[in-house]
């Protein structure tokens, strides 16, 4: 069992503040981090590998510190953002040197070069790769010494949706296997995909934390909206309408269906069903129209 | 301390084709001149003396060194894959060290060889020349490399750096000003040399005892804190 902890860690160059106190620990299980571009990720991520001393608070894993402590990489894995990563060697030499790196040897190189799938492409010059190609090397340098804790840096970037659906299958399985999994996004469907768990970083803060259904209805006082179709569309959003949880409500006919607009989640979940218990109506559809992490995170951003 | 796998690593991305042509240009231009100029004035010590202690000491030398030495490590610290060395359970003088090492090797190899092959062509090797003026180049490689390895570790501009004090502090100031010639990586070297093989022709500014210690201390200094530098590497993110 791995935990990074990042305790009030700050960050600024200069006069610009990139990361402002920012306060989490990140079990096993696969963690997203998200935010928008500029939101201070890749400070916070270079922060947790080691590369960069935060300006004030720690981070440590397991306890031990991570910045200036070369010794703590036998448990980290870290697949960085940058391209670049010796393309004069073959897949296979760069993991081979990546394993020697640890003091293990070629064994420990082709498992994990097996693990990516890569070894049909391990002889030819990284320089060949595609983009895809390119990260899943990185990642099989990155597991060659089986790490308890994987941070990740865009992972999925430039990757096609093939790539993008084997990687998450390869994390979500470290994940299950009890392996600290830590990725950073700016795409919210990527994070909904593979992360439960998230960490919204917006502005060099720390903007939620925690399963992002959970977080998104923590935050009962941004308005949730909802799909609903029912057998009386119009009966029962003048019931709706006289409850002060509802805010707003819309009939649309081109798509027959009622667009609600709810102020007070808790209240308008339990609303809901008896209203149209009392009133004889057959709900058909209630889907929530704003819970995917795009709203959750315009919400968050416009806080 | 020397780490086998970033030697092979910086070895491979030192002689990747393009730096081994250039590493490869000077000293061919050195035996070209040295052919040309033993055809056109015959074997004579003081030009074979000129030849190669005013090109390949003071020029070809310190340039190679500024390619190894900064090649070794600048190139991985601006495009960013040093990230792999460094996440590694490697100490980081460690991977100076190695380094330095690699950096050392192919300054000899690219300049004191070149520079033996040049005297004996030039003068058959009379009054030891070419054996003086190579042990130079093999002293000075590696303070060069050492310095040079240094400012790759610091600065993002280190060839320029670099090649301004190899051209400029090396050959112009330490020829026309005296006290900058005390501190001149060129100057200790032959100064080693010249005690080597003793003689006339290859002089130095310096005396032994002083080159000796500049020498040591240079390339002690620089090493360590290269290394020092290297643990607070810095790598900034992509935003």
């Amino acid at each position: 069992m791995t935990t990074l902890s990042i305790d009030h860690v700050s960050r600024w160059f200069g006069n610009v503040v990139a990361v402002n106190d920012i306060t989490m620990t990140i079990g096993p299980g696969v963690t997203g981090l998200l935010g928008p571009n500029g939101a201070g990720k890749s400070t916070l991520i270079n922060m947790m590998g080691g590369f960069l001393a935060p300006s004030t608070g720690t981070v440590t894993l397991d306890g031990q510190p991570v910045w200036r402590n070369e010794q703590i990489y036998r448990h980290i894995g870290i697949v960085p953002e940058r391209e670049a990563m010796y393309d004069f060697l073959t897949g296979r030499e760069f993991v081979v040197a990546n394993a020697e790196l640890h003091g293990l040897g070629e064994k420990a190189a082709q498992r994990a070069l097996a693990t990516v799938e890569m070894e049909y492409a391990q002889d030819r010059k990284i320089s060949t790769y595609s983009k895809g190609m390119r990260q899943r090397v990185k990642m099989a340098s990155a597991l060659v010494h089986d790490p308890s804790l994987l941070l990740l840096d865009e992972p999925f970037n430039g990757m096609d949706p093939r790539q993008r659906m084997q990687l998450m299958d390869l994390l979500r399985k470290m994940g299950d296997e009890g392996r600290t999994v830590l990725f950073s996004s700016h795409i919210l469907e990527e994070v909904e995909q593979l992360a439960r768990h998230i960490e919204v970083v917006v502005a060099g803060r720390h903007a939620a934390s925690g399963d992002f259904r959970k977080i998104r209805r923590l935050m009962t006082d941004r308005p949730h909206r909802y799909l609903v179709r029912s057998s009386d569309d119009r009966t029962l959003a003048a019931a709706l309408i006289a409850d002060p949880s509802t805010a707003g409500i819309e009939v649309d006919l081109t798509e027959g269906a009622l667009r609600i607009q709810a102020v007070d989640f808790g209240r308008f979940t339990a609303l809901l069903p008896r209203v149209a218990r009392d009133h004889g109506i057959r709900l058909l559809t209630v889907s929530p129209s704003d819970e995917s992490l795009e709203s959750v995170f315009s919400y968050l951003v416009a806080a | 301390m020397y780490d086998p796998t970033v030697a092979r690593l910086t070895y491979r991305a030192l002689l990747g084709r393009r730096r081994a042509l250039i590493l490869g240009a000077l000293p061919l231009l050195l035996i070209i001149i040295s052919v040309a100029v033993r055809g056109l004035t015959g074997a004579d010590d003081q030009t074979a003396s000129d030849v190669l202690g005013g090109f390949a000491i003071a020029t070809m030398v310190p340039i190679i060194g500024v390619i190894a030495g900064t090649g070794a490590i600048g190139p991985e610290i601006d495009d960013g894959s040093v990230v792999y060395l460094l996440s590694k359970p490697l100490k980081r003088p460690a991977i100076i060290f190695t380094k330095l090492i690699v950096a050392i090797a192919v300054t000899m190899v690219f300049s004191a060889v070149p520079t033996l092959i040049a005297g004996l062509i030039l003068n058959g090797n009379g009054q030891q020349v070419a054996v003086a003026y190579m042990i130079a180049a093999l002293v000075s490689s590696i303070a060069y490399s050492a310095l040079f390895l240094l400012l790759g570790t610091v600065s993002r501009h280190a060839v320029v750096f670099g090649l301004v004090y190899a051209l400029v502090w090396e050959a112009l100031f330490g020829s026309l000003v005296p006290g900058a010639r005390t501190l001149s990586v060129q100057q200790w070297s032959l100064a080693v040399a010249h005690k080597v093989v003793g003689g006339d022709l290859v002089t130095s500014d310096v005396s032994l005892p002083t080159a000796t210690v500049l020498l040591v201390a240079v390339t002690v200094l620089a090493t360590w804190y290269a290394g020092q530098k290297l643990r607070t590497l810095k790598l900034a993110g992509e935003e």
